[in-house]
């Protein structure tokens, strides 16, 4: 028996949308089973910055009180904006090792590629939330807004997370060579530091102020620093936080699709 | 429907305002081996990218299995298999993750991707390594694991981008026997090449592709008589003689190889001309290693038919 004209009364491939992101999901979570030490160091980094940061910065009185509340939420937030050179470096390698193009010639739902990586992406980053929380737990930080609040910041993390995610795509997309990717890895840190991730903007001179404020990064970490109660919060903020990074994906989703697309230009 | 696999008509792309491929036409018969010969650059890459529709061409109509790439770009990938110029991997994953990853993007189901999986490694050689990330495989496995993942559901029509280059002899053979048995299911194959021995092996009709059009197009016995006649080729015994016999025998346009200490001649009349020349060398007292008549060789096809359209532009 041939396995070869397959019977298939499917004629569009959309019918597979659902399996086949599953699959490229799985296939992200095989690779890291296969390098865990990568993804060790991946759930290590954030944790170092928020040990160095507290120290440093906290005054070296050690890591705890006021400064350590109002740097947790702000590293959380930090990581989601930094996962966004994960996700350009995973797609621009998938690019350039040619596998891209094998997908792209299979009976897949070409979407599939995109939501697989996103997929992998999001649960990477709900896993670094994690780790994060649980060692700021353990060095006394704690959430005061109830369990609702803490869901509602959690949620907005990954809500500007999965903005970051396909601004990362697109940009990827456009680069496409390793060499532009380092040039946009270095540029996510002034981006990332530009915030008010470590310190309030009302210490920094007038200009600098106004770039950290309007920062999406600035937002979102305010908006989780009013829903877990500590410092640095304001209430009301959640709407901006909700809203930049639905502007962002706006934007930035249907130009990443797009620009997949055009692959074949 | 037609016996044709593949039609290409008046195909052209640009790459900015170079033209990768200027009206190219093709034709592939069901159930044989077309190669695709070409230097650097002649657009075999860009041809394969468009045949798989991974690639839009500019104009022009291309068919492929019964169905146009454009319009019906689903209904090509289920009946197509690729073999890249480069590998189209994942590194990180084993040989086997990849077949049945690959498996399951063919909805074969998880069962039977991982049934497929197995049957592929084994008869490429690589259970051993199913388990290694491919990234730490030879040149010669990883190609042998990229065509195992283009063989996955028995393709109609398979396209094969180079699939030797870098290859040692024997994984060279390896791959060709692959083709051949391939081709014994009926698979259609075309395949594109820098080796002019390659083509002549496996190719049943060989197109010989220049800066994106088709220069010439037959077997390669045909390649080889459009090309110019015969030629006969002594080979002497001793070097030192070559001047002597290139004189003394009965044929104009000698060319004279002292490493190899050969001399060749076209010829018109085979049979007056190898009778003339072992007579010549009889009774001069030459003494002769091997006198043969031959067709030219396919990379002497190739370089003269190159060398006409560069002249030609
Ligand atoms: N993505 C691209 N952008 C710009 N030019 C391209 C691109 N791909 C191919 N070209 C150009 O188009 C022409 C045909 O390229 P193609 O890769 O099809 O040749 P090829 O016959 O496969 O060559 P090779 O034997 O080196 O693989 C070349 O001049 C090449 O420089
Ligand atoms: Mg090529």
């Amino acid at each position: 028996m041939s396995t070869s004209t397959v019977m298939n009364t499917v004629t569009n491939p959309a019918t597979y949308a659902l399996t086949d992101s599953w699959t490229m999901t799985r296939r992200e979570l095989a690779r890291w089973a296969r390098q865990p030490v990568a993804v060790v160091v991946n759930l290590v980094f954030p944790v170092m910055l928020l040990l160095m940061f507290g120290y440093l910065v906290g005054g070296g009185r050690g890591v705890s009180g006021a400064y350590l509340d109002y740097l947790v939420p702000g590293m959380l937030a930090l990581t989601m904006a930094f996962g966004l050179e994960g996700t350009m470096v995973a797609v621009t390698r998938d690019l350039e090792k040619g596998v891209v193009d094998r997908f792209r010639s299979l009976p897949m739902a070409n979407s599939a590629v995109l939501v697989g990586r996103s997929a992998a992406d999001m649960i990477q980053s709900a896993l670094g939330l994690t780790v994060l929380i649980a060692v700021g737990y353990a060095l006394g930080w704690r959430a005061q807004g109830g369990a609702g609040a803490f869901l509602g910041a959690v949620g907005l993390l990954l809500l500007f997370r999965f903005a970051m995610l396909w601004i990362g795509i697109f940009l990827a997309l456009v680069a496409g060579k390793p060499e532009l990717v380092q040039a946009v890895q270095i540029l996510v840190w002034p981006v990332g530091f530009l915030s008010n991730a470590f310190a309030t903007p009302e210490a920094m001179p007038g200009w600098l102020g106004t770039v950290v404020q309007w920062n999406p990064l600035s937002q979102t970490a305010t908006a989780v620093r009013d829903l877990f109660g500590g410092p640095g919060g304001e209430p009301g903020h959640v709407w901006a936080a909700v809203a930049w990074p639905l502007a962002l994906l706006a934007l930035f989703f249907p130009l990443a699709v797009r620009r997949f697309g055009r692959l074949s230009r | 429907m037609t016996d044709a696999a593949i039609t290409v008509e008046g195909v052209r792309k640009k790459y900015g305002s170079k033209d990768a491929l200027d009206g190219l036409d093709l034709t592939v018969t069901r159930g044989t081996v077309h190669g695709v010969l070409g230097p650097n650059g002649a657009g075999k890459t860009t041809l394969v990218r468009i045949l798989s529709t991974l690639l839009r061409p500019d104009a022009g109509r291309v068919e492929v299995a019964g169905h146009d790439v454009l319009t019906q770009a689903y209904a090509v990938r289920l009946r197509i298999g690729l073999l890249g110029q480069h590998a189209a991997l994942d590194e990180e994953l084993g040989g086997r993750q990849n077949l049945e990853m690959f498996g399951r993007l063919h909805h074969l189901g998880a069962r039977r991707a991982r049934a497929r999986a197995d049957e592929l490694l084994a008869r490429f050689d690589l259970t051993d390594t199913g388990r290694k990330p491919v990234g730490a495989y030879s040149g010669g496995m990883r190609r042998r694991l990229d065509l195992a993942a283009s063989l996955i559901t028995e393709p109609e029509v398979l396209f094969l981008d180079e699939p030797t280059t870098g290859l040692d002899p024997r994984g060279r053979a390896e791959v060709w026997d692959s083709v051949r048995s391939l081709v014994d299911g009926g698979t259609t194959v075309l395949l594109t090449t820098q080796y002019l021995e390659e083509a002549d092996q496996l190719a049943d009709r060989i197109s010989v592709v220049d800066a994106g059009r088709v220069v010439a197009d037959g077997t390669a016995d045909e390649l080889k008589a459009a090309t110019g006649g015969d030629r006969v080729d002594v080979v002497l015994r001793d070097a030192g003689q070559l001047t002597t016999a290139a004189a003394l025998l009965p044929l104009t346009g000698v060319r004279v190889d002292p490493d190899r200490r050969l001399l060749s001649a076209p010829v018109t009349d085979r049979m007056a001309a190898l009778s003339g020349v072992v007579r010549a060398l009889e009774v001069a007292g030459l003494e002769a290693e091997d006198v043969a008549l031959r067709r030219p060789t396919l990379d002497e096809v190739f370089l003269h038919l190159t060398d006409r359209t560069k002249e030609a532009v």
